[in-house]
């Protein structure tokens, strides 16, 4: 909607500088990470929560939909607006507005990006757990709403584990604070509620996160494995004996040989698998640790054991996980990265049919996940200029959730949901259970117009 | 407005334009995109705008788009953590060109006059350029701009004259020509023959740096010829989108350079070093000068590249010096060069290097961007500064002459007395320093 009254208003509550309209402004948001694409009416940057609440009356006024937008590295579609939409960017609402060391929270608002705030806590010792890989761009309010995670969420969990109290603009322009510096609070969880809601239930304006002391030594391995199934076992293994690695995180050939052609890391390019393992913590007994979880990986199948004796080797060692994403986009023009989850213990079931259908569509898989998780990440590679091959990709994709939802997983273990598996909601849940977050949706935003048509399929019948 | 898309010579690929995968790793390397926040003013938004034109969906001679493609520093940033591999400058600097060649672009009458001038009618000439200098020189010695600086006359004039005089440096006393006469006595038994690049901004206001650059090399068993006829690399054209100038220029050179049966071709200015080695790309279908192109990309070096391929003579002299050492753009993200010249300033007895934060973000100063830009370069430098200043060490070494400006006329305005130097400046002197016991 680009009418002149409608203009006048938003150029009442924002200064030209902060209000984008033009026809080349709007084609730089019609995207975000993925291949999905929606032309907005028009873009504003917010700079404080009064900005945001006029916004959202006068949305409800007008009947324009609306939609957050982080840094736009989304990979299902989130920040995608409605057609003529309203795409409402956080970046200039990006600072760091309290750091509280006695009762280790941080207060931002929602456009900081996590390395930003990682980087203001180091010099107190401190810092902010999760670490998508997307961590240097990617916003604390696109984290949230994503419900984000990384390497190190198995041990420290992902981003919601970290969130302990926002403001949230409500779709009527109700300012809402909830949970805060305290520990805990009484009724709903509502930051919970609003936390992976993909920014369909309100717009959050500030962000009290809990923060965590740096450990204080790390230790870090790498296991060689000839085996997939092996490496798979393993990470139960170590995992069943006690041991809580601060990551566990697990390669495929494919992803091995791809990057070594591209950042040369040092990883056996004819080793079927590997796992990168750290420990991080007291120093006191850390070895002794690490030489366990070693043993274990041997007498699991590991045909050699790499540990890191110097920062260089251990940076060496990271590079490789850390490319591994670059490394596979530089072979083909898109890369998909599925997204699911599993019962650690059933990787490596999963793993074997995930490869089963690969090879089915004909499509190279190339595994790069959080395994101590069971986050799996089959990247498949193509181009989606050619139409064809998009489509089989998208049905291996499919086929790959019903496979963790099969095993007792889910569709999406980090990604979201999305515009992308919208549909695919259908094979995790049941009509009743949609139904009832419509019926959460309706009550938080009964217009529809809060990043409208994302995560609920329409549901036959009716809500 | 009719939608008028790419055509003519330097049309951008679109199989490269193709290349980028939307991911956004790119965002936050931008100094565009850090300052203003705004997605059209980044890699990927300036990607996407592109591939508007180049599908249709926006118009070559839209005002917006020249607004944030003329927005861009060119300083590669964005190449180097691109994980898909774009080539953005080659990207960028076909799109320049396209929009310097449609005549209904969306620059002003006075930009336009500022690129013919500068970029058309002085650069190229080294005569014209040597008595422009001339001119400055007069200007700065007389007195002159002391009383210009006084009244605040410029602050009164269109265009941005106040910041291009700020920027004025020091004029060299006596500017470097590519002649015998400069060049060193060459070492009883060479073990390399190399040519100077000597460069024209380098000439005029760092003639020190070239003639530091040529003692360092002959120190090092080099004998150093400069051909005479040698002129502008054309990296400010190519940059701006001048491109046909800068293929005259390259011509020019590689027939200035045809006669030099050298090892090397060493050049001390990051920004032409980027250029030269790219010669080869710049006439890659120029039928009589591409092989020629090639050949001669291949050779050229940047002085510190050079220095720590070699076994580098150890200087005997001490500099109790606290140096930080600043990557240019188009050494570090352009060349890949980072080690070399710290290589270089380590080998240096006495000499501490301290590492700024961030120290291979740009400077802001990105050729003739300061001039056309001055707000934005403004606010990019500021980042820069207080990163340099946090280091509190004496010297900045940066190895390309725009960023030295920048930086040292961001010093001045502070009333800093930290000094900005080349690393081969700080070699030469620590080679002349007497030998510590
Ligand atoms: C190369 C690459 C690597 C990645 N690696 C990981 C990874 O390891 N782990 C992982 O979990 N993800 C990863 N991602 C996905 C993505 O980076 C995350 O989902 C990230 O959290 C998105 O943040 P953003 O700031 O880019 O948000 P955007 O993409 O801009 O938005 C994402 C969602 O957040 C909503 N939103 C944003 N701000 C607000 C707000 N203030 N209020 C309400 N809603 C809001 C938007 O509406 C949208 O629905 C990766 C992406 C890329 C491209
Ligand atoms: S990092 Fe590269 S691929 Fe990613 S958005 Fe930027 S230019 Fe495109
Ligand atoms: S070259 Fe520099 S200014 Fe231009 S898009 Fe890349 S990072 Fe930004």
């Amino acid at each position: 909607m680009q009418t002149a009254t409608w203009m006048r208003e938003l150029g009442r509550i924002f200064k030209p500088e902060d209000l984008l309209t033009s026809r080349a402004e709007m084609l730089v948001y019609e995207y975000d990470g993925t291949i999905f694409r929606e032309l907005p009416g028009a873009v504003v940057f917010p700079r404080t929560t009064g900005q945001v609440v006029e916004l959202v009356q006068l949305c409800r006024r007008a009947n324009v939909p609306y939609v957050a937008r982080g840094a736009g590295t989304g990979l299902s579609g989130g920040a995608i607006p409605a057609k003529n939409g309203l795409v409402v960017s956080f970046t200039k609402m990006n600072k760091i507005l309290d750091i509280d060391i006695p009762n280790r929270r941080a207060v931002v608002q929602p456009g900081v990006i996590n390395l930003d705030l990682k980087n203001a806590l180091q010099p107190y010792g401190y810092t902010y757990a999760p670490d998508p890989s997307s961590q240097k761009v990617s916003t604390i309010g696109g984290n949230l709403a994503e419900n984000s995670g990384g390497p190190h969420c198995f041990k420290y969990g992902v981003t919601t584990n970290h969130i302990v109290g926002l403001e949230v603009v409500l779709t009527d322009g109700q300012v809402m604070r909830t949970g805060g510096k305290a520990s805990k609070s009484p009724g709903y969880d509502l930051t919970g509620l609003i936390v992976g809601a993909e920014g369909t239930l309100g717009l959050v304006t500030e962000i009290t996160a809990r923060i965590i002391s740096l450990p204080e030594y790390t230790m870090t391995m790498l296991a060689v494995f000839d085996n997939l199934r092996k490496a798979a076992e393993t990470v139960s293994a170590i995992i069943a004996k006690g041991y809580t690695p601060a990551t566990l995180e697990m390669m495929d050939r494919n992803t091995i040989r791809v990057v070594e052609q591209v950042v040369k890391a040092g990883y056996p390019t004819d080793a079927e698998a590997v796992l990168l393992i750290e420990t991080d913590g007291l120093q006191d007994g850390q070895q002794r640790v690490m030489q366990d979880i070693s043993a274990l990986c041997r007498s699991s199948g590991a045909r050699e054991v790499r540990m890191a004796t110097s920062e260089a080797e251990r940076e060496l060692l990271w590079r490789g996980r850390r490319g591994a994403f670059g490394s596979l986009a530089k072979l083909r023009p898109n890369v998909y990265i599925a997204d699911g989850t599993v019962p650690r213990t059933r990787l490596p079931d999963v793993l074997d049919q995930v490869y089963a259908i690969g090879e089915k569509y004909h499509v190279t898989i190339a595994s790069v996940f959080h395994a101590g998780d069971g986050n799996l990440h089959p990247n498949i590679m193509f181009d989606a200029q050619d139409a064809e091959e998009t489509k089989r990709v998208f049905a291996a994709s499919t086929e790959i959730q019903k496979v963790c939802v099969a095993a007792g997983g889910s569709i999406t273990g980090e990604h979201g949901v999305g515009i992308e598996k919208r549909e695919d909601m259908l094979l995790q849940f049941t009509t009743e259970e949609l139904a009832l977050m419509h019926r959460i949706k309706k009550a938080l935003d009964p217009e529809g117009l809060c990043n409208p048509e994302k995560i609920l399929p329409v549901l036959t019948g009716g809500v | 407005m009719t939608i008028k898309g790419f055509t003519g010579p330097d049309v951008p690929v679109y199989a490269e334009i193709k290349d980028c995968i939307r991911c956004g790793m790119c965002l936050p390397t931008c100094p565009t995109y850090r300052e203003l926040g705004q997605e059209m003013d980044s890699p990927r938004g300036r990607i996407a705008l592109i591939k508007a034109v180049a599908d249709g969906r926006l118009s070559l001679d839209d005002p917006d788009f020249t607004l944030h493609m003329d927005r861009c520093l060119v300083c590669r940033n964005c190449e180097t953590v691109c994980p898909a591999g774009v080539n953005f400058s080659h990207l960028m600097e076909d799109t320049r060109s396209q929009i310097t060649r449609s005549a209904g672009n969306g620059r002003s009458i006075q930009e336009r006059l500022l690129r013919f001038v500068i970029l058309g009618q002085i650069f190229p000439y080294p005569a014209r350029l040597r008595l422009l200098g001339g001119i400055l020189r007069l200007y700065q010695r007389s007195g002159l701009q002391a009383l210009v600086r006084w009244s605040g006359i410029l602050q009164r004039l269109p265009g941005h004259l106040d910041s291009a005089e700020a920027l004025l440096p020091q004029l060299s006393k006596d500017f470097f020509l590519p002649q015998p006469e400069e060049m060193p006595p060459p070492p009883v038994y060479p073990i390399r023959r190399v040519a100077l690049f000597s460069g024209c901004i380098q000439s005029l206001i760092f003639a020190d740096v070239n003639r530091a650059t040529a003692r360092v090399l002959a120190h090092n068993g080099c004998q150093v010829m400069a051909p005479p006829l040698q002129v502008c690399c054309g990296a400010l054209h190519s940059h701006s989108g001048e491109t046909d100038l800068a293929r005259d220029l390259a011509r020019k050179n590689l027939d200035a350079f045809a006669a030099a049966a050298v090892d090397a071709i060493i050049i001390n200015a990051a920004g032409c070093g980027a250029m030269l080695k790219e010669y080869n790309h710049l006439l890659h279908d120029d039928p009589v000068y591409a092989a020629r192109a090639e050949e001669f990309a291949a050779k050229v070096k940047d002085i510190n590249e050079f220095l720590a391929d070699l076994p580098l003579v150890p200087p005997q002299g001490r500099l109790e010096w606290t140096v930080t050492y600043q990557d240019a753009c188009h050494l570090a993200h352009a060349q890949h060069i980072r080690e070399a010249p710290r290589q270089v300033l380590r080998s240096i007895p006495g000499l501490e290097l301290i590492e700024m934060v961030e120290a291979d973000y740009c400077c802001g100063s990105a050729g003739i961007y300061n001039l056309v830009q001055p707000e934005l370069s403004q606010e990019i430098l500021q980042r820069k500064l207080g990163h340099v200043i946090d280091t509190h060490a004496q010297v900045v070494a940066s190895p390309n002459p725009g960023c030295a400006l920048q930086i040292q006329s961001g010093l001045r305005q502070k009333g800093l007395s930290m000094r900005v130097m080349h690393p081969v400046e700080i070699l030469d002197r620590a080679y002349r320093q007497p030998a510590a016991n």
